[in-house]
């Protein structure tokens, strides 16, 4: 497995590879070269874990596809979390496989875990920054671990920085910075390497609606600028629909809507439920390349799947319930 | 009525009981060893070693030597007064030398240590731990055991002895200056007899045990902070486990070291 890896980051060209329709993709990735096309990037199998007699998951299973942003959507407790940690390996299920980029983790050591986590991003729900370092040393945590040169580091850091707007920043420590920025830290800490996979923790929690937008802005950004796939934990009805219904554009470098001449993006926060609506309705399809799916957990089982306009006209009584309690 | 079959006995709480010590002491023992293992191949933290020995050997130096000056002072104030007994105040010297080069000043030394670090070590992990940290640091490809425990392990190992020295010598410095002004030794004498009373022997068993008791301090304080469960009150917790179990651990330890070096060296 070790020596299936690719070579140092570091070592490695990061930029972004120009595509005929004048949009781009993500820096190539040899892990990615490797697979057969068409594998799933992540593939849960039959996945069950339980703690103290109390079952948390049961029998879970679905793919994300390449490109695909696939949306965790659940109340508290219902193992979002444990899903992300198993897909990298920080803790492991009772039973099924858990496939990354064509690598059961499930079945590898800590030792190939720990070279293998270098290739995806993990950001934490409370941002999980090293709070003795400097926002400049979060961020270039991997690269210095990896013995990169100064002068390679601090042009990452710097634009990785800049990527979430933070390069003023740079030489603070964490306690100094807001719910806010250390969230944006921890995104630019994720996405420093560019990982083909970030996965996202709660990312938009205890922060308030203009930050958690800020937060999801961010994240469309990673998707649709660098061409991340990701799995993103969330119990806000409002962070899935926002990654369903807009994209960043490149070029005006603004959050857009993603249907033509539909709702434009409100200057303060993502559309109701029947502008959403009205959105879904119009089918067109929303982002060929960068889907969002929508996969909701209840009582430790897949309870719903499938593309976020599915969930909006739902008859299911839960899922209006849980989109209502949303608005 | 909750049914009596599914009320746990007091036999099987008792094995409950002992597995999980047992796990424990399984769970000690492997981070232990990985902690110098880890030494055996790449990557290795030499900057973050020197941090820490820079924080647990300068950081512990003030209290060592306030301490270290003072337990000598007392020594000779104890001892002084049976020696007057006989006449015999010339041998405070040997005494104050003996008692701390073999005893006092690694047992005082580790237990100043513990106190310091073992619990500043365990907060320190805790506090990561809660906070998601140590998870992050594996998400970000390290290993927390070569990145976290190993560094500490070994400026605790390394810095120990020399802080046991520094307390030694500070200590007969401390013995010397009550001894000069209660019983009006003079130095040539206090030292000579604090010098020629140490054999080999004793010097070897006064800088080993601080190897080893540098070893427990860091690996229990790094053992207790990286299992902490249930937020800060857990880190409160583990803080406090750490300084107890390895004050303790120290002490007994200690009985079966000196038993040896004491065998070894008769022999």
């Amino acid at each position: 497995m070790t020596s299936d890896l690719p070579p140092p980051i570091s070592s490695r060209s990061l930029a972004d590879v120009a595509r005929a329709d004048g949009t781009y993709a993500a820096p190539r990735h040899p892990m990615i070269e490797k697979m057969v096309p068409g594998t799933p990037f992540i593939s849960f199998q039959n996945i069950s874990i339980g703690f103290e007699d109390r079952e948390v998951l049961q029998s879970i299973s679905f793919d994300v596809q390449q490109g695909e942003t696939k949306v965790l959507l659940g109340e508290s407790g219902t193992g979002k979390t444990l899903l992300m940690k198993m897909a990298t390996g920080l803790i492991r299920p009772d039973s099924g496989t858990v496939t990354v980029l064509g690598h059961d983790v499930t079945a590898m050591s800590e030792h190939d875990l720990l070279n293998f986590r270098r290739e995806i991003g993990f950001v934490f729900q409370e941002g999980a920054l090293f709070d003795s370092m400097t926002v400049a040393e979060n961020v270039s945590f991997r690269l210095r671990e990896e013995n990169a040169d100064e002068e390679e580091i601090e042009s990452r850091v710097r634009e990785s920085l800049r990527f979430v707007e933070m390069e003023q920043a740079i030489d603070r420590f964490p306690a100094e910075l807001s719910g806010g920025m250390r969230r944006r830290v921890s995104i630019a800490r994720a996405l420093a390497d560019r990982p083909p996979i970030v996965f996202y923790d709660s990312p938009t929690a205890g922060l308030d609606p203009v930050t958690s937008q800020t937060i999801i802005t961010l994240i469309l950004r990673g998707r649709d600028l660098q061409d991340v796939t990701s799995l993103l934990a969330t119990h806000r009805v409002q962070d899935a629909f926002g990654l369903a219904n807009y994209r960043f554009d490149r070029a005006t470098g603004r959050v857009a809507p993603l249907v033509p001449n539909g709702n434009a993006a409100k200057s303060n926060g993502y559309p109701s439920l029947t502008e959403r609506e009205l959105l879904a309705e119009s089918g067109l399809e929303k982002n060929p390349r960068h889907p969002t799916t929508i996969l909701v957990l209840r009582n430790g089982k897949i309870y719903f799947q499938g593309p976020a306009d599915e969930v909006l006209h739902s008859s299911d009584s839960y899922l209006k319930e849980f989109l209502a309690s949303a608005e | 009525m909750p049914d009596s079959s599914d009320t746990p006995s007091i036999l099987s709480l008792l094995a409950d009981g002992i597995k999980r010590q047992i796990l424990n002491i399984q769970d000690y023992a492997e981070l232990a060893f990985r902690s110098l293992a880890n030494l055996a191949t790449p990557p290795r933290y030499w900057v973050d070693t020197l941090e820490q020995m820079d924080l647990i050997g300068v950081g512990s130096l003030p209290i060592v030597i306030l301490t270290g000056f003072f337990i000598g002072g007392v020594m000779v104030l104890q001892t002084s007064a049976q020696f007057e007994k006989f006449g015999e105040t010339a041998l405070t010297g040997d005494a104050v030398s003996l008692a701390l080069v073999r005893e006092l000043g690694p047992a005082i030394t580790a237990l100043l240590v513990a106190g310091r670090n073992a619990s500043g070590i365990a907060s320190e992990l805790g506090s990561m731990v809660v906070t998601e940290q140590v998870d992050a640091m594996r998400a970000l490809g390290t290993d927390p055991m070569r990145k976290l425990v190993t560094p500490r392990v070994v400026a605790t190992v390394l810095m120990l002895p020399l802080l046991t020295v520094v307390s030694d010598f500070v200590g007969l410095c401390g013995g010397f200056s009550v001894a000069y002004f209660t019983l009006r030794l003079g130095a040539a004498q206090f030292w000579h007899r604090a010098v020629d009373a140490l054999a080999l022997g004793d010097v070897v068993q006064g800088l080993a045990k601080p190897f080893i008791f540098g070893l427990i301090i860091a690996t229990v304080g790094c053992y207790e902070g990286l299992r902490v469960k249930g937020g800060t009150q857990g880190v409160g917790r583990a803080t406090t486990t750490a300084v107890v179990v390895s004050s303790v651990f120290i002490l007994v330890v200690d009985t079966f070291i000196t038993k040896l070096l004491l065998y070894i060296f008769r022999s």
